[in-house]
């Protein structure tokens, strides 16, 4: 609770003085180079405003990281370097896209095995119920209403 | 039977939710723990000469503390580490982050210097070396320089006296 | 003595919703029809508590009544009075109140549409409603009162969060929340209908009206807080994958689910346990969208001040509730044969396959947005998971769905062929490939090949949704139909979808440093900074910039976004000037002050951005369109019938 208040009470701190919502503008060298930029900023998660990404977050850290993004990208560090750089500061937190290691394993491939189990069910049902189902066949009623009637 | 996995999944959820509440999102945690103290020069905030951090401490644990004078909570852990300071039981630097000079030592010279040395960070460049995101952030360093413990937040007795413990385990253990 | 007047009125509540609760449901159980009648007279007693629970509070605000704490801490006396009241659901307490109120309405609403509905399975319906609000009013009470007083009063209110000074604040919550709490309607159904042994054709036709109004509040709702957020945050972006937004969005999807398999369980009587299934879900989800909300469990811009305490309630409360619904739906078993499930390409399997779609859609936003949770509670750090991942996964999930919707919505119930499908589909699909491929073309050299993907899967919702209803319209002669309800919600999904492909893949943006009087050129536009001038406001003061557009030929918009300083909070909030169109919005957002004469700002470009919210209005409408005014859908039993009478009425093609 007193570090939500801390936390807080730093942000305000930074509002007050100036600080927040500076939107920086950049010139780059190569055009690339900016979309290489804007492509990083959505990318990483601001530490003080954890609801924003560095491209929309206003607090201090936000634009420290932003001018050291730059920096790094002007120099010809690749979009891995600057991530690694930022992960060994400050942990895999500051990632919006989780990396792939045991632990996410679950994560980004949960939703690929659901999707698998799912049309294994589909599958079983509908072909459960065809050996009932054998028996019937088109009927000239069906064909009047292809809509279901008024389903 | 079938039918009893969506109940047995909503339980896993709810002590998944249980466990939750005890945590704080807000918290992370550093991933310097256990890894060596960064090394850089930087100047001083007194005396403004330009010396190699930690080139003094070689040889014991310390405390590292990430301060600034606009920061409200680092004036409330401020009396604690007068305390420590006067118990002289373990070195105290502190990190003075994205300061003008004149603000720094007035703040200390109103509230009480603690620390053994003070090293002026006005850009906060290497606040990121350190991956400090908010003041105060208190770094609790042992005698190899390597970083043991990270406490984000105002100080407190208790969180002190686990920090030292922690310090103090790890002098133990490599006797 | 007004607030407590609310008090009382809320504590009377408590004791009127213990009875709500109990009685009925025990008559149920002992065959009592006087105890069992009982239930709609104190649904409609708890109903008027509530609401004057609620008036007392909205006077307090308006009075600016600063003897209540709740409205020290949410609002002032300099505050407009339109924000006065909306402030009172913009905290936890009254929100909390607002949520208590719209299911008591809820629940008065059942018993004004109550006549179709046996006693008994009546009886357990407002009884399970009022086992959720006791708990949500013990609750209030015990943990969050916001009729608590401050003695001696301070000497002025601190203030709404400058943020919620807006027309959004009035609307957002309580659309949402009408959705939101408005699935504990099916919740009770099924739950009732488990415990009678009842779920069968005539239980999803009565079920089905309360889940579409739910569901088509709850979809304006969402499209509510993305437009506000979009217009208000001062970005551009219109959904952020929040944990809080997925906690809304979860209910909606599933939701969605729920509707197509109550239309099957309506028509054929199969499907039972599944749509039984998703309607303790999706309350289920509701109630963990309040408690992500309200806990702290998760870092969000909209939780609301959080505090463990009432997490540990909230917990409690969603545990019993959806266990206890979870447990009795473990023992369930149908009593009458369920009817055999028609060929693989029937109507009904179309139907089967978009909800376990759109189930596993849920489950992945669910999985996304706990699993930062997760991690952490087994002790492995701290990660994040947010846009990126939320828009790698989800999206792929979205594009069977869509082909599934132009084949399902024209297959046959019980039995149809591939062949006669393809027949179906070919004039939509021919359509679909011409105009996608014509639009994508035109646009851009460079245009983007998810574009393309984005137009083909729309469009081909759009025609084959427009081939079903002109065939439906001339078989069956009449146009204002449930079916044509189905057809505007498909169409305005497909509406959304175009919005959503062509801002995200054609929106431009540009962050530069302008001085007063400078133009710029950018995305076919000319923008020239025309000054800036300082303002006020009643509760702020601050700078206007005044922009004006030019394209080509003539003249677009005159744009005045505003930097403002909130006086009692101290907040800077910034104000985008946006120039609305069909086609597309101009929007512009002032950055930092650099020097007397020069700004910081970023100018974007958003095409065709408010089809997104069109499409989401669409969808709610046509979920009431197809509440079927005076055309009640047939039930299967029904269905039979008329299938027998009208073989010899052939219509000739």
């Amino acid at each position: 609770m007193k570090i939500l208040a801390f936390l807080i009470f730093g942000m305000f701190i930074g509002i007050v003085n100036g600080q927040a919502f500076l939107v920086d503008e950049k010139t780059f060298t190569h055009a690339g180079n900016q979309l290489r930029y804007d492509a990083l900023m959505e990318e990483l998660r601001c530490l003080v405003c954890q609801n924003q990404s560095l491209a929309d977050s206003g607090a201090g850290l936000a634009q420290d990281l932003r001018k050291k993004v730059v920096a790094m990208i002007e120099n010809g560090n690749s979009d891995q370097e600057i991530k690694d750089y930022m992960v060994q500061r400050y942990g895999e937190f500051i990632l919006y896209r989780p990396r792939l290691n045991y632990a996410t394993v679950m994560l980004w491939f949960g939703p690929f095995v659901l999707l698998l189990v799912a049309i294994g069910v589909i599958m079983r049902i509908v072909q459960s119920s065809q050996s009932n189902h054998t028996s019937q066949k088109v009927s000239s009623k069906n064909k009047l209403y292809d809509d279901g009637e008024h389903s | 039977m079938r039918q009893l996995i969506p109940f047995s999944i909503f339980i896993i959820l709810i002590i998944f939710f249980a466990i939750g509440l005890t945590k704080d999102p807000r918290l992370i945690p550093s991933p310097l723990v256990g890894e060596p103290l960064p090394v850089r020069q930087l100047d001083e905030l007194r005396t403004a000469e330009t010396t190699l951090l930690t080139s003094n401490l070689i040889g014991s644990s310390f405390i590292l503390n990430v301060w600034a004078s606009w920061c409200a909570a680092c004036l409330e852990e401020h009396h604690l580490l007068m305390e420590l300071a006067t118990q002289d039981a373990i070195p105290i630097v502190g990190l003075n982050y994205k300061d003008t000079r004149q603000d720094a030592l007035k703040w200390l010279y109103k509230n009480g210097d603690p620390y053994l040395q003070t090293w002026f960070d006005p850009t906060g460049e290497f606040g990121m070396e350190l991956g400090v995101y908010g003041v105060p952030e208190t770094f609790f360093v042992d005698r190899t320089g390597t970083i043991r413990h990270k406490h984000i937040g105002p100080l407190d007795r208790i969180n002190i006296a686990k920090a030292i413990d922690i310090l103090n385990a790890e002098q133990n253990s490599s006797l | 003595m007004i607030p407590e007047i609310g008090h009382y009125a809320l504590v009377l509540a408590l004791s009127v919703a213990a009875l709500q609760a109990a009685v009925p449901m025990i008559g149920a159980r002992m065959g009592a029809d006087n105890l069992m009648m009982l239930a709609k007279p104190l649904a409609r007693a708890q109903f008027l508590l509530i609401a004057t629970s609620f008036i007392t509070l909205i006077i307090s605000f308006v009075l600016t009544d600063l003897t209540v704490s709740y409205v020290v801490a949410n609002s002032n006396s300099t505050l407009p009075l339109f924000y006065r009241i909306s402030a009172v659901w913009g905290a936890h307490e009254g929100s909390l109140l607002l949520w208590v109120l719209i299911l008591s309405a809820w629940t008065f609403a059942l018993t004004l549409f109550d006549k179709p509905l046996p006693l008994k399975l009546n009886a357990d319906i407002i009884g399970i409603l009022g086992i959720i609000s006791f708990g949500f009013l013990l609750f209030t009470l015990f943990t969050s009162n916001p009729f608590d007083r401050v003695i001696p009063p301070p000497q002025s209110g601190r203030d709404l969060n400058p943020l919620l000074q807006d027309f959004g604040l009035i609307v957002h919550p309580p659309m949402l929340y009408m959705g939101y709490v408005g699935f504990a309607v099916p919740f009770a159904f099924a739950v009732a209908g488990l415990l009678n042994n009842q779920i069968n054709s005539a239980w999803a036709k009565w079920v089905r009206p309360w889940t579409l109004i739910a569901w088509a509040f709850l979809g304006l709702g969402i499209a509510l807080g993305s437009w506000w957020a979009y217009y208000e945050l001062g970005w551009g972006g219109w959904w952020f994958w929040d944990p809080v937004e997925n906690a809304s969005f979860m209910p909606w999807l599933l939701g969605t689910a729920l509707i197509h398999s109550i239309v099957v369980t309506q028509k054929k009587a199969i499907f039972k346990h599944w749509t039984v299934l998703l309607a303790i879900v999706t309350f289920g989800l509701s109630l963990v969208g309040t408690f992500l909300v309200r806990s702290g469990v998760l870092t969000s811009v909209h939780a609301f001040a959080t505090d463990p305490a009432r997490g540990v309630f909230i917990l409690m409360f969603l545990a019993i509730v959806i266990g206890g619904a979870l447990l009795v739906f473990t023992f369930y078993k149908p009593d009458a044969a369920q009817e055999p499930h028609g060929s693989v390409l029937s109507r009904e399997s179309f139907l089967l396959t978009n909800s376990v779609l759109l189930s596993v859609a849920t489950a992945t936003v669910l999985l996304g947005t706990l699993y930062p949770l997760m991690i952490d509670a087994l002790g492995l750090g701290k990660i994040s998971v947010g846009a990126p991942y939320f828009n790698t996964v989800f999206i792929p999930l979205m594009a069977p769905l869509l082909i599934l919707i132009g084949l399902g919505q024209r297959a046959f119930w019980t039995n149809d062929s591939f062949r006669r499908l393809s027949d179906a589909a070919k004039y939509p699909l021919l359509a679909t490939m011409i105009l996608a491929l014509g639009t994508w073309g035109m646009i851009d050299d460079t245009s983007p090949i998810m574009a393309l993907f984005g137009l083909v899967l729309a469009l081909w919702v759009i025609f084959s949704t427009l081939a079903g209803q002109i065939r439906h319209y001339r078989s069956s002669k009449k146009l204002i139909t449930p079916y044509l309800g189905q057809s505007i919600s498909h169409i305005g999904f497909a509406i959304t979808v175009i919005g959503i492909t062509l801002v995200s893949s054609y929106g431009l943006e540009k962050h530069l440093r302008m001085s007063e009087g400078e133009t710029t050129t950018f995305g076919g536009y000319k923008f020239r900074f025309a000054g800036a001038s300082a303002i006020s406001g009643p509760n702020y003061n601050g700078t206007e910039a005044i922009f004006l557009v030019h394209s080509e030929n003539k003249f677009e918009a005159r744009l005045a976004p505003q930097k403002r300083n909130y006086h009692s909070g101290g907040q800077t909030m910034t104000e985008a000037g946006i120039s609305p169109g069909l086609t597309r919005d101009i929007y512009i957002a002032l950055g930092e002050k650099i020097n007397d004469t020069d700004w910081s700002v970023r100018l974007n470009i958003k095409p065709f951005v408010r089809l997104i919210w069109l499409g989401a209005i669409l969808m709610a409408f046509g979920a009431i369109t197809a509440l079927g005014f005076g055309n009640a859908t047939k039930t299967s039993h029904q269905s039979q019938k008329s299938n027998q009478t009208n073989t010899t009425t052939k219509i000739s093609e």
